[in-house]
Formats: structure tokens, sequence, C-alpha cells
């Protein structure tokens, strides 16, 4: 992992296409400015946000090979505003999952999947998601007052 | 994935002293898991007050465990950090399981 840079409200990262690389790399961004100082509860809502985002990145944009994952995020309080660009596989349909919860019928039928999109679209604001040749961009926006 | 089980009468405690069940230690999580609860015990209580981060894929290996275990035993969680709450509130897991604020006081350790 290339070591966060940050200035003047703007942290980037670059990240290994690895479990261990997005575990190890959410938890120093997390414990750097401006983050540390969020609240816990925000803090928290981000973790849950980026470890969905890069993990799905890891599992299926680079399923087939590693790459980097370059994320940049800027907060203007209260405002937290995140990109994420890969160069893995495009998005099925290059559409974003609808990310609908299943119902809970019992437990013989309980989801053990499909809760990252889920929780994704729960937490965040404007999620668009581009593909531009080899590339893709996922930005949203998270309230962290 | 450092976790251990204690037999308490009926209720096999399951402590995990990692404090994250992310993509990194999913595949570890669930096969000591599997190991410990060969334990025979009617309940099964899954003591996460250790743990200050659980992902979609933790979250998923829990539900499999929940599962594994019925109709015949059931698994109870305790002890959920604030942002392991988060997650199972907002999946609506929370109605699935019984969760004990802290793990109740006579399956604690003697210390």
């Amino acid at each position: 992992m290339d070591h966060p840079i940050s200035a003047a409200g703007r942290t980037k990262m670059q990240l290994q296409s690895d479990p261990q690389a997005v575990r190890d790399g959410l938890c120093t961004l997390l414990a750097m400015v401006p983050f540390c100082n969020f609240s816990d509860d925000a803090r928290g809502s981000v973790e849950i946000v980026l470890a969905e985002v890069l993990n799905n990145i890891v599992e299926h944009a680079y399923a087939e090979c590693g790459g980097h994952i370059d994320l940049t995020l800027d907060f203007e309080h209260p405002t937290l505003s995140v990109e994420v660009v890969d160069t893995g596989l495009a998005m099925p349909a290059e559409t974003l999952p609808a990310g609908a919860l299943s119902p809970i019928d019992g437990n013989d039928d309980l989801p053990e999947g499909g809760f990252g999109w889920f929780l994704i679209r729960s937490l965040t604001r404007g999620l668009v998601y581009h593909r531009r040749s080899d590339r893709n961009m996922l930005a949203f926006w998270m309230e962290v007052a | 994935m450092d976790l251990s089980a204690e037999l308490h009468g009926d209720v096999l405690v399951i402590d995990i002293f990692d404090e994250r069940i992310d993509a990194a230690s999913v595949i570890q999580f669930k096969d000591r898991m599997r190991e410990l609860t060969l334990t025979a015990s009617q309940r099964v209580v899954l003591d996460l007050s250790r743990v200050v981060f659980v992902d979609s894929s933790g979250l998923g290996a829990i539900v499999a465990v929940l599962k594994a275990l019925a109709p015949q035993r059931k698994l109870e969680l305790a002890g959920l950090t604030p942002t392991v709450h988060k997650v199972f509130r907002l999946t609506r897991m929370e109605q699935v399981f019984k969760i004990h604020d802290n793990l109740p006081l006579d399956l604690r350790h003697a210390s």
C-alpha cells in the first residue's frame, strides 16, 4: 500500500486489490485527520461503506487478475465526497446492483449475501458509476456531521 | 483467527479475540466456527464484544452459522459494538438473532 497523502481537505490513497490490503488501508486511513475526528457513528458508517466498495472491487472487478484501486476523499464539513477508480472488469451491464434486501422468511431461507450494495446505498448519497475506456469510476458523498 | 469455546451447562460460549470479521478473515472464521460448534450444546452464544468491525461477508458467515445449527440449536449473539450493531440493524438481521447486550453473568469466565 502507498501511504495515504492528505492536504487541504483531500486525501489520496492507492491500494492493492487484496482483502488484507483493504483491511490495513482502511485502518490506516481512518486513524488519520480528518477521519479520526469524525464522530464514532460517522466513522463507523464511512468504514462500512469503504469496506463494501473496496471488497467488491477485489472480488468482482479484479476477480481474474490483480490491480490497483485509487481512492480520493474530499472533506468539506460536513460532507465527505469519495471517488474510487479501478481498471478491472466493468459492472454487469455497466449498471450498479439494485442492492435490495431479500425478504426474511424463516431461518431456512435467510440470505447469506447481497448485503453489501444495500449497505452502500443506505449510507451514501449521490451514488454514480461510470465506465470510461478501461476504468470503473464510482462516486458518492456522505454527511458526516 | 483466534476463537475459543467453553461449555457452561447447555450453553456453548464462543469468544472471538480478533477485532474484525471481514473479507480478509471470513474463511478462517467459518472454519473455526465449524470446528468449535462440533461440541454438543442446546444453545451457542457468540461473544462479539471484542469485535469492532463486521463487513457484509462477515455478516453472511454469521448467518450461515445460524442456519447450519438450526433447527436443533440456536445461535445467539452478545456484546455487539456500535458499528457491528449498525450493520445488523440496517440489514434487519438483528430481527433473526437473539441478541444480548452483554454476555449473561452466569456465562462469563470466573475470574
